[in-house]
């Protein structure tokens, strides 16, 4: 596993207490998990998306990624209804780890309030809740 | 110098069957036909399988070679936390296969099998009696069948009174399986988190409890090894509010004798005989996770079930509420004969003594260990102790490899990654039958490895370096799985 100044996390996200990151810029909005989490993971073999369509709640699980070690759940960082899934996932999950925040993204949705996205951490804020 | 089990020796390579077979080898003859040649009915033929042409000797190599680069109980100490992975007697293999029991045919009426239905009703009262519960089924595969005949019993119990809930309460120190069998019924598993002393808070259950929650789910001992100290309280809540208390009774080699379920307020309880009753255990099965439940739940138990009538035991269908049959036959007949010749071999003292040894082995480990391996809990265990990589992660080293070289100095690799509670769990469980001198090998051998962690932390990165097969690619098994031989 990497140290944190080993670790990237991108100016232009926000982050959720649960590793998830968002990319609120523009109407939709992209999620992944953060280098963070994919680093505590370790290899993802597996990553369970839903359906195109679904709506969830803010902390509600919308799919799960498993790793070698264990198989853990996705939580949504805003509530919002699920607009597009990256599909390349199912049959390279391990995109997840080579490039989390780019071509290993997981579902973009329309937020269903947008002001919500503001109660997540900033780099700065999520970067000081992992120091500890 | 401390001599280590691990050692290496000449091992056999050995390949597929497949690529063993030449044609026209054969390893036995059939008996001359007797009887008139007649033909298959159409729709029943068809090719055959595609198996290879074998004589008996490359059978009989071919499983003896895969066999030795097996690890057993057998071969040596194997602490699998939450797996109980005792040594199983031999005696009972004995008794397994004793004619009477080994050749009954499963269909044989109840007249003709007398003695396998006498064994299934003894060996109900004894776990009964073992556990502090009112009447027992044997039926269930395995634990997690138990589980899923546990929450069968709730939903027809909440059926029957006409009020059916939606929900139940899963502690993050429970069993994987939990949720996934109340979820298998139709309930939403509400997870609810274990307070900083790792067990279960009654005001954290109180929180959630609510009418339609049919229940909580509670693994006691719990996976970090702790006994729910809180367990009346929090079954107290649960009740009050009209709910049932579900026990996940894997870890019950911890209290066998010790601890009355019924009156920790447990309505529903699984045994796993294949864990606290030492039936072999491991290759998939079979298991047998016999179900325990208190009076105001017998009638939901599954059918036939065993019962005494004019002199004669009997198979009886007769119970209307019954969630019905949930496995083929009698269940796993050849483990409750083994789990009954286990409990009759130790009797009622010495069935409680091997409780006692599993936590006084565990709490062994434990003293000794802590300060070599981070011990997130500090304080009395069960039968098991969760130790982390905290210490190591200076060193880049990591629980995996750690779970690696034990291989090396010959022990089975302890549960890793589990519970997920503990970043970096390294879960052991020693359980009753190991002796002092082995524990303390197994100690040094741990101490030895954490003296490598920090002098020659490459080496461990590259471990297993002794074994028949180096570190195995596992993220390719697991993206690129081949299943055919």
């Amino acid at each position: 596993m990497k140290e944190l100044s080993e670790l990237k996390f991108p100016e232009n996200l926000r982050y959720a207490e649960s590793h998830e990151w968002l990319d609120a810029e523009g109407g939709t909005a992209k999620i992944g998990i953060s280098d963070y989490a994919q680093d505590q993971l370790g290899d993802v073999v597996y990553v369970e998306l839903p359906e195109v369509g679904k709506s969830f709640a803010k902390a509600a699980p919308f799919g799960s990624v498993e790793s070698v070690k264990a198989v853990s759940e996705l939580y949504m960082p805003v509530g919002g209804k699920v607009v597009a899934v990256n599909r390349a996932l199912d049959g390279s999950p391990e995109l997840v780890n080579k490039d989390p925040y780019g071509e290993g993204w997981m579902i973009a949705i329309e937020p269903s309030t947008p002001d919500e996205a503001k109660l997540l951490f900033t780099r700065q804020s999520y970067l000081d809740k992992l120091k500890g | 110098m401390t001599e280590f089990p691990g050692a290496t020796g000449l091992v056999q390579n050995e390949p597929l069957l497949w690529e063993q077979g030449r044609k026209g080898r054969c390893g036995f003859s059939l008996p001359r036909r007797d009887v008139e040649r007649s033909t298959v009915p159409e729709g029943l033929a068809g090719d055959g399988p595609d198996f290879p042409d074998l004589s008996e000797v490359d059978v009989v190599r071919h499983y003896t070679r895969l066999s030795q680069w097996n690890f057993s109980v057998d071969t040596g100490m194997y602490p699998l936390g939450s797996c109980t992975m005792k040594y199983n007697p031999k005696t009972n293999e004995r008794q397994a296969a004793a004619p009477g029991f080994a050749n009954a045919h499963p269909l044989l009426p109840a007249a003709l099998c007398q003695g396998g239905l006498e064994l299934m009703a003894a060996l109900e009262c004894l776990l009964a009696e073992i556990t502090g519960m009112d009447a027992v089924t044997l039926q269930p595969g395995a634990g997690a069948h138990g589980e899923l005949t546990g929450m069968l019993i709730f939903h027809a119990y909440y059926q029957h009174r006409g009020k059916p809930r939606s929900k139940i309460i899963v502690p993050d120190t429970a069993h994987g399986t939990n949720p996934a069998s109340a979820a298998l019924c139709g309930y939403a598993a509400v997870p609810v988190a274990s307070s900083a002393r790792g067990v279960l808070a009654p005001e954290t259950v109180a929180a959630v409890m609510d009418e339609d929650t049919a229940g909580i789910m509670v693994t006691n001992p719990n996976t970090l090894g702790l006994f729910e100290e809180n367990i009346k309280a929090v079954a107290d809540i649960v009740h009050a509010r009209g709910g049932l208390v579900y026990g996940d009774g894997a870890n019950m080699n911890a209290v066998m004798g010790l601890v009355n379920m019924a009156e920790i307020g447990i309505d529903v309880l699984h045994l796993n005989l294949h864990k606290t009753f030492s039936t072999p255990h491991g290759g998939g099965g079979p298991g047998a996770g016999p179900v325990c439940v208190r009076r105001h739940l017998e009638p939901f138990l599954p059918v036939p079930r065993v019962r005494m009538a004019g002199g004669t035991y009997e198979l009886s269908e007769d119970h209307p509420l019954s969630i019905g049959k949930l496995q083929a036959f009698w269940g796993n007949m050849g483990n409750l004969i083994r789990a009954y010749s286990y409990i009759l071999s130790l009797g009622a003292e010495n069935l409680k003594r091997a409780s006692e040894l599993a936590v006084l082995n565990a709490n062994y480990i434990k003293e000794r260990l802590k300060g070599t391996f981070h011990l997130p809990h500090d304080r009395p265990c069960m039968h098991e102790c969760v130790f982390s990589d905290k210490l190591q992660q200076a060193h880049k080293v990591t629980t995996l490899d750690v779970a690696k070289r034990l291989m090396d100095y010959g022990f089975h690799p302890p549960t890793i990654y589990f519970p997920l509670v503990v970043h970096g769990a390294i879960m052991i469980e020693p359980t009753e039958t190991e002796s002092k001198q082995t524990l303390d090998l197994f100690i040094e051998t741990m101490q030895a490895i954490a003296a490598e962690a920090r002098e020659t932390p490459d080496s461990l990165r590259q471990a297993p370096t002794r074994c028949k097969r180096r570190r195995l690619d596992e993220t390719a098994a697991a993206r690129k799985p081949c299943l055919r031989g």
